[in-house]
């Protein structure tokens, strides 16, 4: 819960939505990603964590799952579950049309 | 021109299901053939539609046939009961029996006994038919009622009733009424307070025989007591008096079981923003366990979303090889997760959660 509370001020310091994917282990450690390299590495952490809790507390009800979408009013994840940890996508929702083909 | 018949087949093992399924589907009336695996989940289903027959195994895990032919046989008094077993036992016969079933079949191993059970099933379905003005029991009672058959026929049973978020119970056992409960009063007390609900639902559950005896009056001094205290309490207009209220035994499809109609939902629970106040559930047999997941997943991702100032949490779906889930929340009702057979693809889960969760919302 540190990252929801003490760290949180930090992941509101980036002033845009990232998009890439990033994998994380069974424990949480962040193995690879093609996040913007203005983005923290601690910060894919803390979400693949909480991803993890989630897909760890499905199993523990009987609810397993192997792909979870997560959907917020500007952004999106998806994450598949990979040998106990994570591939992890984020999507920023773009509240503009696609610009035409010039 | 007479209506198709259908059947609920009930049994832990996914390939007899389908086997049993595409069977009883290729006798000459054609009955439209339902399956599910878990009790919890084929008394919802049985909640939900009207069925002509139930057929089901009696060894399965968490609730097994025994339980389910008890909860089945007095919710559904007039429904027909096949029990189909893997292993032939004279106990579990003799205990079938009792509960009242129709039939009692070991799972056939030869084409002779294809063709016996499909001639049977085929036998039982035409005496529905022919029968089905008939009068086996009696469906719709108030809980007075219930009350005294449950103890003048010297049931032990335990009486789960809800009222919207109200939940009561009441302990019967050989006849006598042992205990009762609200969320804030026991015994007597609670008692006259579940009778004093004017409508809800209630379900009649295994016995649970040690439940330790608070109430000492016999119940026909009981239910006189809960009269008076009626009557001195409200002074009903003639007519309305709590006997004329019937509850829904398992009735119309209201509340979740009305969500649970709509294509692959298998189950649906709703999470009041409180974290003590009861969950409402359909289908579901770990309800309180999946409970406090939902809200740990809900408080983790909704916190996520507000760290990233993603904009407002707008829904979760989990796709799993044998099932999918969806979870939502709005601010006055809190969350709603629901079930769906693995069948469904993931747009058509995410289409039918917006279409389930409004419909929960409004």
């Amino acid at each position: 819960m540190g990252f929801l509370t003490k760290q949180a001020p930090g992941l509101s310091g980036l002033h845009r939505l990232p998009s890439g994917a990033f994998t994380v282990d069974a424990r949480g450690n962040l193995v690879s990603s093609t996040l913007p390299h203005w983005v923290p590495e601690v910060w894919a952490v803390q979400i693949g964590q909480q991803i993890l809790a989630v897909f760890k507390g499905a199993a523990g009800v009987r609810l397993p799952f192997c792909e979870l979408r997560v959907h917020y009013a500007a952004f999106r994840i998806t994450a598949r579950e990979l040998r106990g940890g994570a591939i992890i996508f984020l999507s920023p929702k773009s509240a503009a049309p696609p610009l035409p083909p010039s | 021109m007479s209506a198709q018949n259908k059947i609920l087949l009930l049994d832990d093992d996914e390939q007899m299901l389908e086997l049993y399924q595409a069977l009883i589907e290729q006798i000459p009336s054609h009955p439209d053939v339902q399956v599910c695996n878990t009790g919890a989940r084929a008394i919802a289903m049985l909640e939900s539609e009207p069925f002509t027959l139930l057929i089901t195994d009696l060894r399965m895990p968490k609730m097994d046939g025994l339980q389910v032919l008890a909860i089945v046989r007095r919710k559904f008094p007039q429904l027909r009961i096949v029990v189909l077993t893997g292993v032939p036992d004279e106990e579990y016969r003799s205990r079938a029996y009792a509960q009242g079933v129709e039939m009692f079949w070991q799972k056939p191993s030869s084409a002779e006994d294809i063709q016996l059970f499909q001639d049977c099933i085929e036998a039982m379905l035409d005496r529905s038919t022919q029968t089905l003005e008939g009068f086996r029991g009696v469906q719709s009672k108030s809980l007075v009622d219930l009350i005294q058959l449950e103890c003048l026929s010297r049931s032990s049973s335990l009486l789960n009733i809800t009222r919207g978020g109200l939940v009561g119970k009441i302990w019967i056992q050989n006849g006598e009424i042992m205990d009762a409960a609200t969320a804030q009063m026991t015994g007597e007390e609670a008692f006259k307070e579940i009778l004093s609900w004017k409508s809800g639902n209630f379900e009649i559950l295994p016995p649970d025989p040690g439940r330790a005896r608070t109430i000492h009056i016999s119940y026909q001094g009981l239910l006189l007591d809960s009269a008076q205290a009626l009557d001195e309490s409200k002074g009903p207009p003639a007519g309305t008096g709590p006997e004329a209220e019937s509850l829904t035994p398992g009735g119309a499809p209201t509340g979740l079981a009305a969500l649970g109609r709509f294509e692959g939902v298998g189950f649906v629970l709703a999470i009041p923003p409180d974290d003590n106040a009861p969950v409402d559930s359909w289908s579901l047999e770990n309800s309180m366990d999946v409970a406090n997941w939902a809200r740990d997943a809900h408080r983790r991702l909704a916190k996520l979303g507000d760290g990233l100032r993603a904009g407002q949490f707008a829904g979760a779906f989990g796709f799993g090889l044998q099932e999918h889930w969806a979870l939502d929340a709005q601010e006055q009702k809190g969350l709603l997760c629901v079930g769906f057979r693995c069948a469904l693809t993931a747009e058509q889960v995410e289409q039918t959660m917006k279409h389930v969760f409004d419909k929960w919302a409004s």
